[in-house]
């Protein structure tokens, strides 16, 4: 255990009003002050259809069923709320302690929970009659997902993705190319996560009368914090009721990892308005938050504008945007959705980080206790437990959001460990 | 300028323009002066900073000898989301020789009494709003500023700026796509000050070989909304794009990509960069002058 212990919930503070879904956002795209739409004007009236496809699609009964249909037989929802006996034994204290579910996000179709947003959005590409796919994907897992639908639909695809990212995440490039997706190498800034969503977005200006862009987090201009947080929100949604069957009551405690924050938001979601369940947020230290080099926007950031929405952001005193750091991909972006600072600022949800040491640790522990790998994203969440645990009284129901499965994640594991693994 | 008269089609631009002079910005009379010489303006920009912004400051003096009506001085950002390579690599060394907004208006405010044509920044939502809308409008306006583009910032997002440079005598000049719908475009070029920025393709900014012929249709629409200029950038590559911009009834030409990758390309070849800058603008400002 080191450093901060997680502050008490104090959410039944915050301002009903304020969690109402119409203040989520209001009717201009915003949450509180952050969201809106800092896009180019070639783009406004994209992301007006866009809202008003979605609007039509969730009040017609034969897209939610269609929906439905795939995200069970294809996806293969619902995913288990799987109660981890020794992870929870590994925390009890003399005295007791909380007991640990996990949300089984990682036994989706393509390994995470990245596929439930990809499937909805091509859907409605293919209701707005767009047959041309474009993604951003830092980890792979979401340039996967879109790869994935985009077969399925027999659509184009063409996925950006950074090529520090491309080298960190090979097998997944491999996976979206098996798949029959275009993988488009960026390399200008950073040549990360950041950088091949500023590409796709470039692409949209170029293309948007033909093509779709499957955002893969609850980031972007407005409508696309809702819409991906909407298709995520099965995840609470069934969390809820799965609680329901398991110990008859809501869950006390959520934690997520949060990069953009779609898994994290996905959980939280149905759960918002209900403020005795505390909301944690686990974004990534990279080196230590100290050090300068981590993804740590919540924790750090401050109110600035990328990719289209105002939010927390990473940057410097002129308002340049700083480069992130983070040994899993899929966190190591500079911004966070919009709705994540909203929560932070009102005091309805908390957020921790956690160092790339922590996490590695906590991603061997789940594999040793669990026989789980878990993404390298994921492992943050769990790294959490180590501070929260100790804090949380006997009894507490704590769900966390196992997002993705980790076997993408080996090489770059294999690397950081080496032979401090013996066996 | 923008009154309910201007709507109906027999008041000429002229008409209107003349009627406003007396209380007009710098932009609106820079481009009153060319329309009664039957001139389009020529607008080229520029990366502040790129390589270094004592060759910006030369490149600007450089430009209005050769003949430019206004410029559009660039503010290097990290993540230019509507540039092309062109413009995001020249921002990219801008930032690499440690330009920061705060040294571009030093350097314009240096340039006081020298340059005598209007300069409108360009610069992306979070430069500006870190800075805080009221102290970047005050301190571009205390450099010798006219105007503001602000290519992430659409209506939706700009009332608050436009009114709040308007307070400090800044022109915010909105643009208008080609995907902008008719109504939308209405509500644009009413709210637009200076000028409205047309965007001439469905894109990025970029060096484009040639020049989509939508874009006279949008030319004819914008006019018949009123008396804002209406100057057309994005793709603008060279002196025959610019003359047929003009002869589509623009009244001004945006000079980018095509600008910054002759001063790139005489810097790396060890030439005089404001030189190179002059002499393509000096051959834009004969084409448009033919």
């Amino acid at each position: 255990m080191t450093s901060t212990v997680p502050p008490v919930s104090s959410a039944s503070g915050v301002d009903p009003a304020a969690l109402e879904l119409s203040a989520r956002p209001n009717s201009l795209g915003r949450y509180g002050q952050f969201g809106g739409q800092y896009v180019p004007e070639t783009l406004i009236p994209a992301l007006a259809e866009l809202e008003r496809a979605a609007a039509e699609a969730w009040a017609d009964p034969a897209f939610t069923e269609r929906l439905n249909h795939l995200l069970k037989n294809y996806v293969g929802r619902p995913s288990p709320l799987y109660e981890a006996e020794r992870l929870t034994e590994h925390y009890r204290r003399p005295e007791g302690g909380p007991r640990i579910w996990l949300k089984r996000e990682d036994l989706n179709h393509t390994g995470a929970h990245k596929i439930n947003n990809a499937l909805g959005q091509a859907l409605l590409a293919l209701r707005m009659g767009k047959k041309r796919i474009i993604a951003e994907t830092g980890a792979g897992q979401h340039g996967v997902a879109t790869a994935t639908v985009c077969a399925r639909f027999g659509l184009d695809c063409v996925v950006y993705m950074g090529a520090e990212d491309m080298r960190r995440q090979a097998l997944n490039v491999f996976r979206m190319r098996l798949l029959g997706a275009r993988v488009q190498p960026v390399t200008a800034g950073t040549a990360t996560l950041k950088d091949a969503t500023s590409e796709a977005i470039r692409d949209w200006v170029t293309n948007v009368e033909s093509t779709h862009y499957i955002l893969g987090s609850v980031a972007g201009p407005h409508p696309f914090p809702m819409l991906v947080r909407d298709f995520h929100a099965v995840i609470g949604e069934e969390a809820r009721q799965q609680c329901q069957e398991a110990f008859g009551r809501l869950p006390d405690v959520l934690v997520a990892c949060v990069g953009g924050g779609s898994n994290a938001m996905g959980l939280f979601h149905p759960f918002v308005q209900d403020t005795a369940v505390r909301l944690v947020g686990v974004e990534a230290a990279g080196d230590g938050v100290a050090s300068g080099r981590h993804a740590a926007t919540i924790t750090e950031g401050r109110v600035g504008v990328l990719h289209g929405a105002m939010s927390l952001l990473l940057q410097d005193e002129e308002g340049q945007v700083q480069e992130a750091h983070s040994i899993s991909a899929g966190l190591d972006y500079p911004g966070v959705g919009p709705e994540h600072s909203y929560l932070k600022t009102i005091g309805r949800a908390e957020y921790g980080a956690v160092t790339d040491a922590e996490a590695l640790d906590a991603l061997q522990l789940l594999c040793r206790l669990e026989g789980i790998i878990p993404a390298l994203e994921t492992a943050h969440a769990f790294a959490w437990l180590e501070k929260l645990c100790p804090t949380l009284a006997p009894g507490t129901e704590v769900v966390v959001n196992l997002s993705g499965r980790g076997d993408k994640d080996v090489n770059t594991v294999a690397d950081r460990l080496g032979d401090q693994l013996t066996g | 300028m923008r009154n309910a008269a201007a709507t109906t089609a027999d008041v000429t631009s002229a008409d209107v323009t003349h009627a406003a002079v007396t209380n007009a910005s710098p932009i609106q009379q820079r481009f009153a002066q060319l329309h009664d010489q039957g001139r389009c303006a020529l607008m080229p920009f520029l990366m502040a900073g790129d390589p270094e912004l004592a060759v910006t400051r030369s490149s600007l003096l450089a430009l209005e000898a050769a003949g430019a009506d206004l410029i559009e001085l660039g503010i290097p950002y990290s993540d230019p989301l509507a540039d092309g390579p062109v413009i995001q690599a020249a921002a990219s060394r801008a930032l690499a020789a440690a330009t920061t907004p705060g040294r571009v208006l030093e350097m314009l405010r240096s340039l006081q009494g020298e340059l005598t044509i209007p300069v409108i920044l360009f610069t992306y939502s979070n430069p500006l709003l870190n800075r805080g809308m009221e102290a970047f409008c005050r301190e571009a306006a205390a450099a010798g500023a006219a105007g503001l583009v602000v290519p992430d910032l659409p209506l939706e997002e700009a009332e608050t700026l436009s009114a709040i440079a308007a307070g400090h005598g800044l022109d915010l000049v909105l643009l208008v796509a080609p995907t902008t719908p008719p109504e939308r475009m209405a509500r644009i070029a009413a709210s637009s000050r200076g000028f409205t920025y047309l965007v001439s393709v469905t894109g990025v900014t970029g060096v484009r070989t040639t020049i989509e012929s939508r874009v006279a249709d949008l030319v004819r629409q914008l006019k018949a909304l009123g008396p804002t200029p209406v100057a057309v950038g994005f793709g603008i590559s060279g002196p025959e794009q610019a003359r047929q911009v003009r002869d589509w009834g623009a009244d001004g030409a945006i000079v980018g990509s095509a600008l910054v990758k002759v001063m790139a390309e005489a810097d790396g070849g060890g030439q005089d960069v404001a030189a190179a800058a002059g002499r393509f603008c000096g051959e834009l400002r004969a084409a448009l002058d033919a």
